[in-house]
């Protein structure tokens, strides 16, 4: 029963993520904007319900697996893929290896100089 | 007599999602033992493994992608939620996040511009026509909100489906071992620049590392599908295509 109330606050929450986005006609997904607004939510209760923290737990423990049935889509695109392979692969590859590695360099120099300085030497012990 | 039984078999089965739903959760439960039996190696990414599996599957069978999708979409379905839930980890990261949210912010808006930036521009050098530079554009943003962006700016949103799945698994292979070679052991570092360049599949590979780097990660891919939704379709206006 806990697990199906967590469920339950998890749809509902998405659910009114996505009325508001169609509503107000925003570019954001539903999902996301419920995200947002649970996130409030949690930080004016004050706290995680148990049920809630079983549900997202059970969920996120197998993310990856979610992402599987759009991953198969690539087999209807073999056809432009195989016609542009270079530049979609090189360009895919590069530029998320760029991403990544540019902005764990402005994320490490940015968290240094602007963290709060409480503690003199930057990094805070975790 | 026997043949044509299995051929009933085989109609039914096509026809109904129960097949496409227990291919896929077969196929990630084998893909999630070889990679716990390879010491969680990301070379042998479980959503890797799986679509390849998959897809052999299909090819043999000659089932249509739109057949395996009756039944793959309740797996798909789960996105919506498994979203919306990463408002809990982050939550539990709250006392970390007040003290850097400013460097969070800065490095979100940072890795938006140069994902975006970088593979219109890669594309465009190496020739790839404006059609898959569109369609490349979004693509390190989470699925829903990549497809929209597609869209609106002229891509095909069903390849740039694709596109984010594949970025999320360069993402998940890669981004451990790079963090090491740049020597950052910061897992909130970590987790920003996993989660603005991978989104989803990044963030699944950042919680097996840690919880603090998953939460870290879930909160660059939520902040940054708002950033890439304002920035990507100024910034194809900007260039000019």
């Amino acid at each position: 029963m806990t697990f199906l109330s967590g469920i339950t606050i998890l749809l509902v929450y998405q659910l009114v993520g996505e009325v508001t986005v169609r509503l107000l006609s925003l570019s954001i997904p539903g999902p996301v904007l419920g995200m947002v607004m649970l996130f409030v939510t949690l930080m004016m209760r004050g706290k995680t319900p148990d049920s809630l923290e079983n549900a997202s737990t059970a969920l996120l423990s197998h993310l990856s697996l979610l992402f599987v049935p759009a991953g198969v889509g690539m087999m209807s695109h073999f056809g432009r893929i195989a016609d542009e392979w270079l530049p979609i692969t090189l360009a895919l590859f590069l530029s998320t290896i760029i991403t990544m590695v540019a902005t764990a360099g402005v994320m490490q120099m940015t968290s240094r100089w602007l963290a709060r300085p409480e503690s003199p030497g930057g990094q805070r012990d975790e | 007599m026997n043949d044509t039984g299995i051929r009933d078999i085989w109609v039914y089965l096509s026809a109904s999602p129960l097949l496409g739903l227990t291919v896929t959760l077969v196929a990630y439960g084998l893909a999630y033992r070889v990679y716990l039996k390879a010491n969680s190696s990301p070379f042998v990414n479980p959503v890797l493994t799986s679509v390849v599996m998959l897809i052999a599957l299909l090819m043999l069978t000659g089932t249509t992608y739109d057949e395996y999708f009756e039944g793959g979409q309740f797996v798909h379905f789960l996105l919506g939620p498994a979203t919306v839930a990463l408002a809990v980890p982050l939550y539990q990261q709250l006392e970390r996040l007040r003290e850097l949210w400013l460097p969070v912010a800065i490095s979100l808006v940072f890795g938006v511009v140069i994902a975006a930036g970088s593979s219109i521009g890669l594309a465009w050098l190496l020739g790839g026509s404006a059609e898959i530079q569109m369609s490349l554009a979004p693509k390190s943003a989470t699925a829903p909100v990549a497809m929209g962006i597609s869209e609106t700016i002229g891509g095909i949103p069903s390849l740039t489906a694709v596109l984010v799945v594949i970025t999320g698994i360069t993402g998940a292979v890669t981004g451990t071992r790079l963090f090491e070679l740049m020597r950052i052991r910061d897992d909130s570092v970590k987790g920003i620049a996993i989660g603005v360049a991978a989104h989803g599949i990044g963030t699944a590979r950042a919680f097996q590392v840690s919880n603090q780097m998953g939460a870290f990660s879930g909160l660059a891919m939520a902040l940054s599908a708002f950033a890439t939704a304002l920035v990507v379709p100024w910034l194809v206006d900007l260039i000019g295509i």
